[in-house]
């Protein structure tokens, strides 16, 4: 047993023993599950890939005269204004002003909100456009200025829902082709794709949730950052299998740090043809080995995790709750594999190659005493469904 | 008999001529064309293999050279930025040949075999990071 307290002390003192979750399998393999638990500190996750549900705040200053903006466009992308006279949120999602989005269809979304935050953390000069009506103290009803994220106040990302702990795996069961935010899906099961780094990825390391919590800290795009709440759509009462790892969505973080210190290597505006724009981020996770249990869950193997094959047609859409059948990620990382004897050509919306660098970066960073573990102030939510939206026709 | 992938660029003037009859008929080659653009009002490209003897296809690429048509043996039409490249896999599935393909299973690290391009160009469409374009 070991205590945050301790381990950050040893990290301090450059002393912490480090492995990244695809190293600590072979470890724990060789060396036995307590005699790994007494060397080991911190077992490092990772991912890396598209994260619906980011955005940033950004405080662009006052201008002179001074200006209550009301609307404002960043690269002719919308950001929302309505919280203080020069603050504003941009969405990872929105599109850009014209946009034809699916009118002529399928839409290639080549710029949005995604792409603007990339070119920001890249410190490319960006173009303001703002509106508003005019007040007694803040007299100015229109600007047009550039500006780059060092010309800002402040530029803090703020994720409501980001590290889904697994996800569906996407298929097109149809005759004609699907374009979904999981890619192209190809007509008569061609393709299908799925989107986690496996036995690297965080919530699939940690799957009950006993050392990450609200306050611990991320690696965000290179920036120190931290859980802030529960993920949008947290939801632990999922269907698991015995090794308590989730096979479906399950649970989810609210991430945030400061977007000025992120690195534009691990962060992509991500264009869907069909669907929209979204932002890939790279996130890593440190896991404290506080005991042996801890560690032994981190060791979970590709092929020890399962996701469900969802036909993208029509069950999601539709929201049926049909599983055509599940599959492991040892199975899906090959370059096909067999569903309903059909051979199926697998692709992938998440970066292994990224999530095992940024594993790497974060052991490097804690073992040099850089990167020190958050102790969490709440734990998520253990127990806990999730709502639809029911359409009413009357109140 | 060996095979090679050139891409020819012409001129305004040169586009009506028919180079690739000429290359089948009078140098015995088997022409298999990948992408053409060829229209009389402007530039134009043809991306191709070339397959047949050393020597003819050397004497039908200096014909082809006669026209004041441009040959490129390097540049074949599609490029891969490994720098936008995210390592993802999405094009795995979309690219026929496996021209982009897994070249490390550990790492899952993609790389991009030109040779075995066919410019089909569904990575273009398919990439959500723009990492594959066209030089035309």
């Amino acid at each position: 047993m070991k205590t945050y307290e301790e381990i950050n002390r040893k990290i301090e003192s450059g002393k912490a023993v480090v492995m990244t979750a695809d190293e600590i399998i072979d470890y724990v393999d060789r060396k036995g599950l307590d005699k790994a638990a007494e060397e080991v500190d911190v077992v490092t996750t990772a991912t890396f890939g598209p994260m619906c549900s980011s955005g940033c705040f950004l405080n662009f200053g006052h201008s002179k005269p001074k200006m209550r903006i009301t609307e404002a466009w960043i690269d002719d992308v919308l950001c929302y204004s309505g919280i203080a006279a020069v603050d504003a949120y941009l969405g990872a999602t929105q599109l850009r002003h014209n946009d034809p989005a699916n009118m002529y269809y399928p839409g290639e979304f080549k710029f949005g909100g995604g792409h603007v935050i990339e070119k920001l953390v890249k410190g490319e000069k960006c173009q303001l456009f703002a509106l508003s009506y005019g007040t007694d103290d803040y007299p100015l009803k229109e600007l047009r200025t550039w500006f780059d994220i060092n010309d800002l106040n402040q530029a803090i990302m703020v994720n409501p829902r980001n590290c889904y702990q697994n996800y569906n795996v996407a298929i097109n069961c149809s005759e004609k082709p699907v374009y979904s935010y999981l890619g192209m899906l190809k007509p008569n099961m061609e393709n299908l794709t799925y989107s986690s780094s496996g036995q690297l990825s965080p919530l699939l390391n940690d799957p009950l949730y006993e050392t990450i919590g609200i306050g611990s800290s991320v690696w965000l795009a290179g920036s120190r950052g931290h859980v802030h709440a529960e993920g949008t759509q947290h939801c632990p009462t999922s269907l698991r299998g015995e090794n308590d790892v989730p096979v479906e969505g399950a649970g989810t973080l609210g991430l945030t740090a400061d977007m000025k210190k992120m690195k534009g290597d691990y962060i992509r505006g991500v264009s869907l043809k069909g669907y929209g724009v979204s932002l890939s981020l790279g996130i890593g996770i440190p896991i404290p080995v506080l005991n042996r249990g801890i560690l032994k869950r981190t060791t979970v193997r590709n092929k020890e995790i399962e996701a469900c094959v969802i036909d993208y047609s029509s069950d999601y859409p539709n929201k049926t709750g049909k599983v055509l059948c599940r599959v492991n990620y040892e199975d899906l990382m090959k370059n096909n594999i067999t569903i309903n004897g059909k051979k199926v050509e697998v692709s992938a919306m998440s970066s292994y190659n990224k999530a095992l660098e940024i594993a790497e970066i974060l052991k490097d960073e804690i073992t040099r005493g850089d990167f020190c573990l958050g102790i969490p102030s709440q734990k998520l939510p253990a127990v806990q469904g999730m709502k639809g939206l029911e359409i009413r026709r009357d109140r | 008999m060996i095979t090679k992938k050139v891409l020819l660029l012409f001129p305004k003037s040169e586009t009506e001529k028919p180079i690739v009859y000429h290359l089948v008929k009078d140098y015995d080659l088997i022409v298999n064309i990948f992408r053409a653009k060829v229209t009389p009002e402007e530039y134009g490209y043809l991306v191709l293999d070339l397959t047949g003897t050393d020597e003819n296809i050397r004497a039908g690429l200096d014909f082809v050279r006669s026209f004041n048509v441009e040959i490129n043996e390097a540049d074949r039409g599609i490029r891969w930025d490994d720098k936008r490249c995210i390592q993802c896999g999405n094009c795995l599935s979309h690219c026929p040949t496996e021209a982009l393909y897994i070249s490390d299973p550990l790492t899952r690290k993609i790389d991009y075999n030109e040779d075995k391009c066919i410019q089909c160009l569904s990575c273009i469409d398919n990439c959500p990071y723009g990492a594959c374009s066209s030089i035309f």
